[in-house]
This record gives C-alpha cells, structure tokens and sequence, in this order.
C-alpha cells in the first residue's frame, strides 16, 4: 500500500500524538470517567490504522513490528488473568485492593458525586490497563497484518505488469 | 411458484405486523424501567467496588467473566485474521 496524499499525510502528523495521548487518558481514567480498557485501546489503535494507512507500510518499516504487538497482546491478556486470580483467595475476579486504605488504588470512595480520585478503585485500574494494552495491540495487529498483504499485492502487481516504480 | 408467493406474502405480514404491535407497546421514552438489580448497583455500587464509575465497576468488578469472554473473542478473532492473512502473505 502506498502513502495518501500531502493532505493526508500531514493531518495525521498533526493529530497523531494526540489521539494516542487521548486513548492512553482514557484507558489510565478508565475507573473515573466513561470510557475503559476496551474504549482507550480501540482509540489508539485507530492512531495506529490512521498512520499505517496514511505512510503505507514501506516507509514505516521497524516502527511497527508485528512481533512487538503480538508479545503486547499477550502480554495483556496473561496480566489481565493474573489480576483476576489474585482475588481467589475468596473468588475468581475478586477486587481485593479496592477499600483497602493502600496506597495502590486503595482510597475510599465518598458516597455520592463527588470529583474523584485516582487512587481508588482496587483492581479496576490496572485490569483497564491490561485490556486496554490488549485491545490496542490486538487490533494493531489486524490493522497491520491487513496492510502487510495489500502492500505485498501492490508489489506483486508492480513486478507482474513491468510497470516499475 | 404462486403458492411460494402467497408464503412469502403471508410471512411478511406476520412479521410486520409483530414488528408494529411491538412499536406500539414499546416503553415510552424518558421513563426507564429500574430493575431491583439496577437500583442495587446504583445505589450501592459505588461504595462496595469502591469506584466512581459504577460501569467500569460492572464490566471489570461484578462481571469480570464477562470482560475475560469478550477479551477471548478479541484474541480468537486476531488469531483467525492472522492465520488468514500470514497465508495470503506468502
């Protein structure tokens, strides 16, 4: 696949950072704002389709590695079922942080609105970050493994018709 | 070929007219129906997960089996994609 236009090109420069800046505030508040895990990994994986589509693979050649998104992948899914299991001391998924007056995610939560605090939630936050680090990487790699093969096309089609470059 | 006509037209009409009496009973808009469930995480939730957000609570807290489904489907469909276009690749 090759790069889109100038026009192209350069909003995704623009709007780049920030989209994954944007998904990374959603996955880290996903125990206080709406959004979560699922909603800020899908986010910056629409960073990651945006430049992907926008450069074409060739010229982001060792920025993105299928290897790397997959070990992500993994990665997130092992840590997300680890999590799950430190709670087994009563239940599967139980969040045993949560109230517990720690300094990891423990702070009480006030009854009713109220502004928030990071520190609170127990579980519920890193849990957000092991989905949300899934997430990203698992439609990463779709996204890339998509664009991998349209571009090998391209260079079939290229060395078939002797058209060149 | 006329009897499949007369089936099909018989089955349209049942269907729309399930489709509109269900219209019609539908729950109006702007009263929503709070289930003793629903009552008890909103009003409870909040302090007993210890989270601000009684949705992410739901989803990763109360049903956490759940999430751990939908992160499972996520990873069976990456792995079909990527056993699908590793073969196109080559």
């Amino acid at each position: 696949m090759k790069s889109m236009s100038v026009i192209v090109r350069t909003i995704t420069r623009l709007v780049y950072g920030f989209l994954l800046v944007f998904g990374l505030y959603v996955i880290a508040h996903g125990h206080l704002t709406p959004g979560g895990g699922f909603q800020g990994g899908a986010i910056v994986a629409s960073g990651l389709a945006l430049s992907l589509v926008a450069f074409g693979l060739s010229n982001l050649k060792g920025r993105v590695r299928e290897g790397f998104l997959s070990a992500m992948e993994s990665l997130g899914a092992i840590s997300f079922i680890s999590l799950a299991l430190v709670g087994l001391g009563s239940t599967f998924f139980y969040n045993t942080l949560a109230g517990r007056g720690g300094l990891v995610f423990g702070e009480r939560v006030l009854k009713g609105p109220n502004p928030g605090d990071m520190n609170t939630a127990g579980l519920i936050a890193p849990m957000n970050w092991a989905v949300g680090i899934k997430v990203l990487a698992g439609l990463g790699t779709v996204v890339y493994l998509m664009v991998l093969v349209g571009s090998l096309r391209d260079e079939n089609e290229e060395e078939t018709t002797g058209e060149g470059e | 070929m006329k009897r499949r006509k007369v089936l099909f037209l018989f089955s349209f009409l049942v269907v729309t007219a399930f489709f509109f009496s269900m219209a019609a009973a539908i729950h109006p808009f702007g009263e929503p129906y709070i289930s003793d469930m629903g009552r008890f995480l909103l009003e409870e939730a909040q302090l007993e997960a210890d989270a601000n957000n009684i949705v992410t609570a739901v989803v990763f807290d109360y049903r956490g089996f759940d999430t751990l489904g939908e992160a499972t489907v996520l990873f069976t469909a990456v792995l079909a994609i990527a056993a699908l276009f590793r073969r196109l690749a080559e």
